[in-house]
């Protein structure tokens, strides 16, 4: 790895000043999880290295004026620990649990693991269904853009050179039912094989999300249509888990054949609708949502 | 670009010269002598490099030295500087190492552990080491020693 210059700003102007300053040839840098490993390789040489750990108005995480809002120095563990969080959304502490290793999520952000944007992130689904909305800003100003509206690719985000994700806000619902599912092949490093988020509401509104199978994360709206308004019973939860099929485009890689992925995405969405009305009406999930 | 950093090593102020680009890992073992921490895989999978930061385990193979500045770190050599710890004698007695080379990782996740959660069950043991590996894979000793820990914490029988 070259030598870079590394700078710890204070603030997020500087931050932004900074990343204008050098465009391209900067690097934000977060819990650097994903972006030490980047650069050990030789994927991405920055010459300059921004450490924003330094900007204390990075890091919170609190419910307010009908939302939960995190920010950008939040990581995993703080997520894990947090009751807010864990009672109201608890289909992204499951995923938060599920990311990598404790000595990874003591240091690695939600915010970072969204800017990195490979398909398997684990935030990826869980915020799909609750339709949370990220915070950019950058030199032109602030803006906010709903989660389903991020990604463009693998890897590939609407972040342009001088933006920087200063945090997110998550929905505060009430009398939901919802869960996190991750197929991975061992527990402590692996990435998801695929990922699946369902929510459902009180009025038999579903939604679901699957990661780790296409481009980006996507919604199955095909199943959550079918099934909106019905009571779900196993047969609809069968049915709908066909038509969330079709919202999935996975490939074969190292870790999993598309076949697999397919056959595993129909038994998960399946489990996902049983376990999140079971967890609505009762608190807890019906059956196991750990895989792994 | 070249820094004098500052950090508390194992109860210590350390000064040392550092380029921005240096893993704290390499710094910790080459040029500040705390060898316990090991180069396992070098992309945050094994854990054999596991310190603690402000108390937290992190994998200081991922993590650049720079980021350390004005920080607390410790490694084995600080945990064990008035003896083994609770943990260690644990590990010790249950014969929880083969070759060693993963057991720094495990005694600094394992202790992390231990602060926040005294007493754990196994499930929960397993989930909070399952970022160390083990290639010996000696899991079970190392998870004999946990429970006699948990089990020693709650005022128990050893």
């Amino acid at each position: 790895m070259d030598n870079f210059r590394y700078i710890k700003p204070s603030t997020v102007d500087e931050a932004i000043s900074s990343k204008r300053e050098y465009g391209k040839k900067a690097n934000f840098l977060l819990g650097g999880t994903d972006l030490f490993i980047a650069m050990d390789k030789g994927v991405i040489t920055p010459e300059v290295v921004i450490d924003l750990k330094g900007i204390k108005t990075l890091k919170y995480l609190e419910e307010k004026d009908g939302a939960i809002f995190i920010g950008a120095a939040v990581t995993w563990t703080e997520l894990i620990e947090s009751e807010i969080i864990k009672k109201m959304v608890p289909a992204l502490w499951e995923a938060a649990d599920l990311v990598a290793s404790v000595g990874v999520r003591n240091t690695a952000t939600l915010v970072g693991n969204l800017c990195n944007a490979v398909p398997s992130l684990e935030s990826g689904a869980p915020l799909y269904v609750r339709d949370a909305v990220v915070f950019l800003e950058g030199k032109d100003g602030k803006r906010e853009v709903s989660v389903k509206d991020f990604f463009t690719g693998v890897k590939r985000t609407v972040l342009k050179d001088d933006e920087l994700m200063t945090g997110l806000k998550i929905p505060v619902v009430k009398e939901f039912g919802e869960v996190y599912i991750k197929m991975g092949r061992y527990e402590g490093e692996d990435l998801a094989q695929a990922g699946v988020s369902v929510f459902v509401d009180k009025n038999n509104n579903y939604k679901i999300s699957l990661s780790a199978v296409a481009v980006t994360p996507v919604r199955a709206t095909k199943a959550e249509d079918f099934l909106k308004g019905k009571k779900l019973t196993d047969e609809l939860a069968a049915e709908a888990a066909e038509l969330a099929l079709e919202a999935i485009a996975p490939i074969s890689d190292i870790r999993s054949s598309k076949e697999y992925r397919i056959h595993m995405c129909r038994i998960m969405v399946k489990r996902g609708l049983i376990a999140s009305v079971s967890r609505m009406e009762t608190g807890v999930p019906a059956l196991s949502t750990r895989l792994i | 670009m070249n820094h004098i950093l500052k950090f508390n090593l194992n109860g210590e102020a350390v000064e040392v010269a550092v380029k921005s680009n240096e893993k704290l890992l390499d710094v910790l073992r080459d040029k500040l002598g705390a060898v316990s921490a090991k180069f396992g895989c070098g992309v945050a999978e094994c854990g054999a490099c596991t310190v603690l930061i402000d108390d937290l385990s992190v994998r200081s193979c991922i993590t650049f030295a720079v980021e350390v500045e004005g920080k607390s770190v410790v490694t084995l050599e600080g945990l064990q500087a008035d003896g083994p710890t609770k943990i260690q004698k644990a590990f010790i007695k249950h014969n929880a190492f083969q070759c060693g080379f993963c057991a720094p990782g495990f005694i600094m996740s394992a202790t992390e552990l231990i602060s926040k959660n005294p007493s754990p069950n196994e499930e929960e043991m397993r989930h909070a080491l399952a970022g160390n590996l083990c290639r010996c894979t000696g899991y079970q000793n190392i998870v004999d020693a946990m429970n006699e820990v948990a089990e020693d914490n709650k005022g128990g029988v050893k």
